[in-house]
């Protein structure tokens, strides 16, 4: 955690782009391997990729019960996962999305619609005394911006898992992990 | 191997069970499985009707232990499922390679809480290699055929499928996927088995350079199929051996490299030569607690070569300096390759004459040993085991539950040959020996088949013997029988000021030798040395049936050596006539 930040990305986070195939149960695979080893997720996400067969799975790891080669080696054991790439955050690109719902008296409705505005936001509502925003980007980016959020007062907010790709130069920047080593069980 | 063969997915299982040349299954039927059932009447396959699920998973392993090849437990949902557990974590935790197939609800009432439903495959999600809910019956070959792949390849374990009664019941259009088919269906899983040749010649460096190198053998060697390779490699540098519970009969305990087991109840001089190393060669084992003792103070001069199939297990525990993934017995042949080349080379290696006699004089020393009984007193079940050991048959297989007796067993045996050894080493199952006996059997009917057990072990799956009868398998069980849970007493005495809770039994109820003829075998009791060797000789002449020998032995002995769970191995407790001789242990 950096600072008081509930979001930020720790010295300790990790990304793992983890592409699997497609098929019922691998969540719960990859997510009771987790809690059987006792590793740490930070965040989640999953969705198919442009191959109906396989899903991505990008999961931000918390590195303080094990190390990050004994994490992937474990993952790299369930039969489902076919590729694992540990993706620094230096030569990747990262998104999340946030929507939030901030307490706004009528006089601070200005200043949060500015707010939102110079951070590319949106507005999705508008209520007497509360406003709905959304905001994609970066998570440094999302995390600036619910800091300033902070101070009118936030009533409720949801940021999803990051989502992450290598930067498109990406034959000298990706990391694979084991992509060609064995998996063995 | 396409067709127009409409069969049901009951008649599909059993034939892709029959492609896969399994020839023996253990299982009992139930509800959903029981479509599977009909097929069977009319198959090649022959079936072990078992009188508990979990006689079923340790038969299976049994089987697969003694044979290398995949046992197969087949059973219904629900509770059948759940009494298979046991069995599968015992197969993942020991790498057994092993095929459950469990009935399930039918695909329409799945997620309803029906009649003996369970979330078999979220269950068993953590103790299998692999498992797989088939939904359809046009499914079931190509899951058949990933299961046995699965299981048999790599690191080998349990493979778990799961299959609805409609899916058992529905037709399907007959396809026995090719290996291609299957290979291509698993994207995710290719096992590596060939060793690294960079990695191999460093370690045949450092092998070379190393003045007191110690070779540490594991269950893997023997999945391998490595003993050959092993003793070539042990002789042509002359390194001592330690084998691991999982390990014992990879090299010959008569051998004068062999050192015996590592270990909390190693031998001293393993567990000391260990300790004093400068090189260990580990290959497929995997730094298990029992073995490493507090793991920051195992040997703590040693490099550290690891040979595993399982990458994960390089590095979990101890970083080695030098990681080999590959399976056992090739890389210990390409060891030796690298290993001669470079003495063809012109390096040569350290003289290790000085560790070998230290070593040697170890075992001069520390052999293993207890105290004989006093005239009149209660037998030792040791002395049971030495007498037992020499009046068996060569090759004899050696089936053991878990506790005391377990470790006495892999002490005071002599494992001369591969796959003459079987115990749950990993998950320490009690109840484990009697069924697994009976799987081995199975597998090696023409081995003489001696279960150890103790009573505490017994009275957990003793029922199996009434399959044992019924199936004729002759097994022999061996109990010793000190009316304790001996091993936990032992703690109790040493750690909790011999507070005893909770373990001491009864020494009139069972009655073993009538218990034992009531499930058809014959029973004997022995209670004095005189009649130890006449009750082994009359045990190993029968062969119609099984026997079961009761020996009563003293309730108060230990296991010795032993290092204290958490302790460093430096701190090994002798066996009480050798403490005084200890800083021979230098």
């Amino acid at each position: 955690m950096t600072g008081s930040n509930p979001y930020g990305t720790a010295a300790n986070h990790h990304v793992l782009s983890v592409l699997v195939q497609n098929r019922p149960g691998v969540l719960a695979r990859v997510a009771s391997l987790f809690a059987r080893r006792g590793y740490n997720i930070f965040s989640l996400a999953v969705a198919p990729t442009e191959q109906e067969d396989y899903s991505r799975i990008t999961i931000v790891v918390d590195l303080e019960s094990a190390t990050l080669e004994q994490m992937v080696k474990q993952l790299f054991k369930l039969v489902d996962v076919v590729r694992i790439s540990e993706l620094d955050p230096r030569n990747s690109v990262e998104r999340e999305l946030m929507v939030a719902t901030v307490r706004s008296t009528p006089e601070q409705r200005g200043q949060i619609v500015e707010l939102t505005n110079i951070f590319e936001g949106k507005i999705l509502g508008v209520g007497p005394e509360a406003l709905s925003v959304s905001l994609d980007g970066s998570p440094e980016k999302l995390n600036d911006f619910s800091e300033l959020l902070r101070q009118y007062g936030i009533i409720e907010s949801q940021r999803t898992g990051r989502v992450a790709l290598p930067k498109l130069d990406r034959t000298a920047r990706v990391r694979a992990v084991n992509q060609t080593k064995g998996k063995a069980s | 191997m396409k067709s127009n063969q409409q069969l049901t997915g009951a008649e599909a299982l059993i034939k892709g069970l029959e492609q896969e040349n399994v020839e023996v299954m253990f299982g009992l039927p139930g509800g959903c499985i029981l479509p599977a059932y009909d097929p069977l009447i009319r198959s090649s396959i022959r079936h072990i009707l078992v009188r508990h699920e979990q006689g079923a998973g340790h038969m299976a392993e049994g089987y697969a232990h003694v044979t290398g090849r995949p046992g197969v437990a087949m059973v219904t949902s629900g509770p059948a499922a759940t009494n298979l557990v046991t069995p599968l974590c015992d197969a993942y935790m020991d790498s057994i390679p092993m095929v459950a197939i469990t009935g399930q609800v039918p695909t329409s009432a799945i997620g309803t809480d029906a009649f003996q439903e369970c979330d078999t495959v979220g269950i068993t999600r953590s103790i299998t290699k692999h498992n797989e809910l088939v939904m359809s019956a046009d499914d079931l070959p190509l899951a058949i055929r990933q299961a046995f792949h699965i299981a048999t390849t790599g690191r080998p374990g349990p493979v778990l499928i799961d299959v609805p009664k409609d899916v058992l019941q529905n037709m399907m259009t007959w396809h026995w996927p090719t290996d291609d088919e299957v290979i291509d269906s698993l994207p995710g899983y290719k096992p590596t088995t060939k060793g690294h040749p960079r990695m191999i010649k460093e370690a045949a460096k450092l092998i070379l350079e190393s003045k007191q190198p110690i070779l540490y053998v594991g269950g893997g060697v023997l999945k391998a199929r490595g003993a050959d390779a092993l003793r070539e490699l042990a002789e042509l540098m002359n390194i001592p051996v330690v084998t691991t519970l999982m390990a014992r009969g990879a090299f010959p305990d008569n051998h004068p490299l062999c050192l015996g087991m590592p270990g909390m109840h190693g031998t001293a001089t393993a567990v000391t030569a260990m300790q004093k190393a400068d090189l260990l060669i580990a290959l497929g084992s995997r730094f298990d607690d029992r073995v490493t003792g507090k793991v920051s103070a195992f040997a703590p001069d040693a490099k550290i070569i690891h040979v595993d199939i399982d990458p994960a297990e390089q590095g979990k525990v101890r970083k080695p300096d030098v990681p080999i993934v590959g399976d056992c017995r090739l890389v210990i042949e390409e060891m030796i390759v690298a290993l001669r080349d470079l003495m063809a080379g012109g390096m040569k290696p350290a003289d290790i004459s000085a560790w070998r006699s230290r070593v040697n004089g170890w075992k001069e020393n520390f052999p293993l040993a207890y105290e004989p009984s006093e005239p009149g007193a209660a037998l030792k079940p040791q002395f049971c085991l030495e007498k037992l050991r020499d009046a068996s048959p060569e090759g004899t297989i050696l089936v053991s539950g878990v506790g005391q007796h377990q470790m006495w067993s892999s002490q005071f045996w002599h494992f001369n040959e591969p796959y003459t050894w079987v115990n749950s080493g990993g998950l320490g199952t009690m109840g484990f020996s009697v069924p697994a006996a009976i799987g081995a059997k199975v597998g090696r009917p023409d081995k003489t088949v001696w279960a150890i057990d103790g009573d505490g072990c017994f009275q957990m799956t003793a029922q199996e013997l009434i399959t044992a009868s019924v199936e004729k398998i002759p097994i022999k069980v061996g109990i010793l029988n000190n009316s304790n849970l001996g091993m936990v007493r032992q703690w109790q005495e040493m750690f909790y000021d011999n507070r005893y809770s909770q373990v001491h039994f009864s020494e009139s109820v069972p009655d073993y030798v009538k218990w034992s003829e009531a499930m058809g075998c014959v029973g004997i009791r022995v209670e004095s040395p005189e009649e130890v060797e006449s009750a082994i000789d009359k045990a190993n002449s029968i062969n119609d049936r099984p026997v079961v020998v009761e020996f009563r032995v003293a309730p108060t002995e230990q296991v010795f050596p032993m290092v204290a769970a958490g302790r460093s191995n430096d701190e090994i407790i002798l066996q009480p006539s050798q403490e005084n001789r200890r800083e021979l242990l230098r």
